[in-house]
């Protein structure tokens, strides 16, 4: 079971076979997504036709690209817009949780951070539906009593925003906290000692230490954000985020733009887990 | 003002961000969840306390038969992502030394950079009439003609365990990885065998990671509305799939949100008897 026992060597191959199996299924089926972009042919399917870039840049003769594809840049365009407000909101809020159950002792502190976890356990599509209900309830009271039409709390893009933020806010919270824990306090003190504000020591020594830990976590929360699909589709009117356009395409059936829609998508969250691998190695002092 | 006044006047700045979100956001809309599946119209904007829409869950067979099939299928799919992700875990954890280690490591997580809709998809180009995997079976010989493979309780499986590998094997090699190899060896030389090594040493120490992964997994597999539904096709039956049809398609939420309702409840009552069974805390699991 372990290098320091002796065991068969066939059981050992098989063992390493297993594992290299497990590996070709786990990354199938993002290559088949990745390479159909570039066949010449009118299905993501075999036979190979021939590598083409139509499927990105073609406009017109029964193909459209990707990049001259006016509704689907469109619903780029709101999954990034969605995606920047919730990453922006959930840091904000992530960061006041953090110090307030990091740098606080009151009493219910256990509780609360029970309560701050529930939204990880509560299913996404349970999230969207029970938003969409409060606040289409909230709308419904301030229009028969006091005539107020607020249409931003109909479905829509501030909705999808909020339900997101919702879930979102809980995983942030995780990674600050974790990152907060572990800063040396008596850095701050020292900072306090040499005459620095509480403000000057916050701007000065304890948010340069989070700054890893929120770059890192506002990399995950706007990738969660713009791949977000359970609670989005409670919530969404007809300006649709990419998920939600790329799910109506699936379902009419499919070109192979869909795959380099896929690819661009792959590439673009490959880059930025990059980033964030590497911002969590190297911490600037 | 003193200190202590600042210290207090700075829990409460920061209390009220973290109130506002929890109870405008979680505690409000899940109680108005809860009181609409819990009314009736009686006349047109009009509504009354009622039972109707739980009644209705219980006694229309399509309902409890989806949730049902939905909880029973999820369990299996949990199992199935234990099994196949143990060894893969092991592998990791205790085989691998350095480099190799961390880069399979990071290796495991690359699905989870990709969306699901797009891991999704790749599977339908693989198991589909015209698909790559039934080709590649033409070609060599094995059937005379194309194969469907989407659209069936083994698709919908295969899609489920292959979206919640990722979050079952992190936690593991996290938990295995702290398994020192002298009490692995020590059971060898106080005459067990792989087997009893497995059942008295290694899952006893492996036991907070497998249930934390286990429960993430089912939490996801019961909620996903996604896969279920491309690579189930229409008939997926599967409960989420109920709840959008109640909400979106037939406007009937109250109907929608007892469904809702019932779907939280049994979520709960899984992770708190999943803790329960092994001793663990929801603070303990999740926020490790």
């Amino acid at each position: 079971m372990i290098p320091s026992l002796p065991r068969s060597s066939a059981s050992a191959a098989l063992y390493t076979a297993y594992v290299a199996l497990f590996f070709v299924f786990l990354l199938a089926p993002l290559v088949v997504v990745g390479v159909f972009a570039f066949n010449d042919s009118l299905f993501a399917s075999l036979p190979w036709q021939g590598f083409t870039l139509d499927w990105f840049t073609a406009a017109g003769d029964g193909r459209t690209g990707v990049f001259r594809d006016g509704p689907l840049l469109e619903s780029i365009g709101v999954s990034l817009f969605v995606a920047f407000w919730v990453t922006v909101l959930s840091l904000s809020v992530a960061t006041t949780n953090a110090f307030l159950f990091e740098r606080h002792v009151f009493r219910g502190r256990e509780f609360l951070f029970m309560l701050m976890l529930l939204p990880l356990v509560i299913p996404g599509v349970i999230l969207g539906i029970s938003i969409l209900i409060a606040s289409n309830s909230l709308a419904n009271v301030l229009e028969d009593r006091f005539l107020l039409e607020w249409d931003w709390l109909r479905p829509g893009l501030v909705l999808v925003i909020l339900g997101q933020f919702s879930f979102i806010t809980t995983i942030a919270t995780l990674v600050v906290t974790a990152r907060l824990r572990k800063i040396d306090r008596s850095l701050e003190e020292a900072a306090r000692d040499l005459g620095a504000g509480h403000l000057a020591v916050l701007l000065t020594v304890t948010l340069p230490w989070l700054r890893p830990a929120l770059l890192a976590c506002g990399i995950v929360a706007f990738l969660m954000s713009f791949e977000n699909f359970n609670t989005t589709l409670m919530l969404v009117s007809s300006d649709s985020p990419l998920t939600i356009t790329l799910f109506d395409r699936l379902r009419e059936g499919s070109t192979p733009a869909l795959n380099a829609v896929s690819l661009l998508l792959m590439t673009g969250s490959g880059l930025l887990a990059l980033i964030s691998v590497l911002a969590q190695r190297n911490p600037p002092r | 003002m003193n200190h202590g006044d600042h210290q207090k006047l700075f829990f409460w700045l920061l209390l009220a961000p973290f109130a506002l979100w929890l109870i405008l956001l979680i505690f409000i809309p899940h109680l108005d969840m809860l009181s609409i599946a819990l009314r009736e119209r009686v006349a047109p904007r009009e509504y009354a306390f009622s039972l109707a829409n739980f009644q209705a869950f219980f006694t229309e067979p399509l309902y409890w038969r989806t949730f049902l099939r939905t909880a029973l299928m999820s369990i299996l799919a949990t199992a199935l992502t234990l099994l196949i992700a143990f060894p893969v875990a092991w592998y990791i954890a205790k085989i691998l030394r350095g480099r190799s280690k961390s880069l399979l490591f990071l290796l495991c997580l690359i699905p989870f950079w990709v969306s699901e809709l797009v891991r999704t998809y790749g599977w339908m180009i693989l198991l589909r009439e015209t698909g790559v995997v039934s080709r590649v079976l033409q070609w060599s010989g094995l059937v005379d003609g194309p194969v469907e493979m989407l659209y069936n309780d083994a698709a919908i499986l295969l899609g489920l365990v292959y979206n919640a590998l990722l979050f079952m094997v992190v936690p593991l090699v996290t938990a295995l990885d702290s398994l020192s190899d002298e009490l692995v060896e020590a059971s060898y030389d106080l005459g067990g065998n792989s087997l009893s090594t497995l059942r008295f040493v290694v899952i006893p120490h492996a036991m907070p990671g497998i249930v934390s992964g286990c429960i993430i997994v089912f939490m996801l597999t019961l909620g996903n509305y996604l896969t279920p539904t491309l690579l189930g096709g229409k008939d997926s039956l599967w409960f989420t799939g109920q709840i959008y049809t109640q909400f979106i398609t037939r406007f009937n939420w109250e109907l929608g949100s007892a469904f809702g309702v019932l779907l939280l409840i049994l979520s709960s009552v899984i992770v708190w008897l999943g803790l329960r069974l092994s001793g663990q805390t929801l603070s303990g699991t999740l926020a490790r």
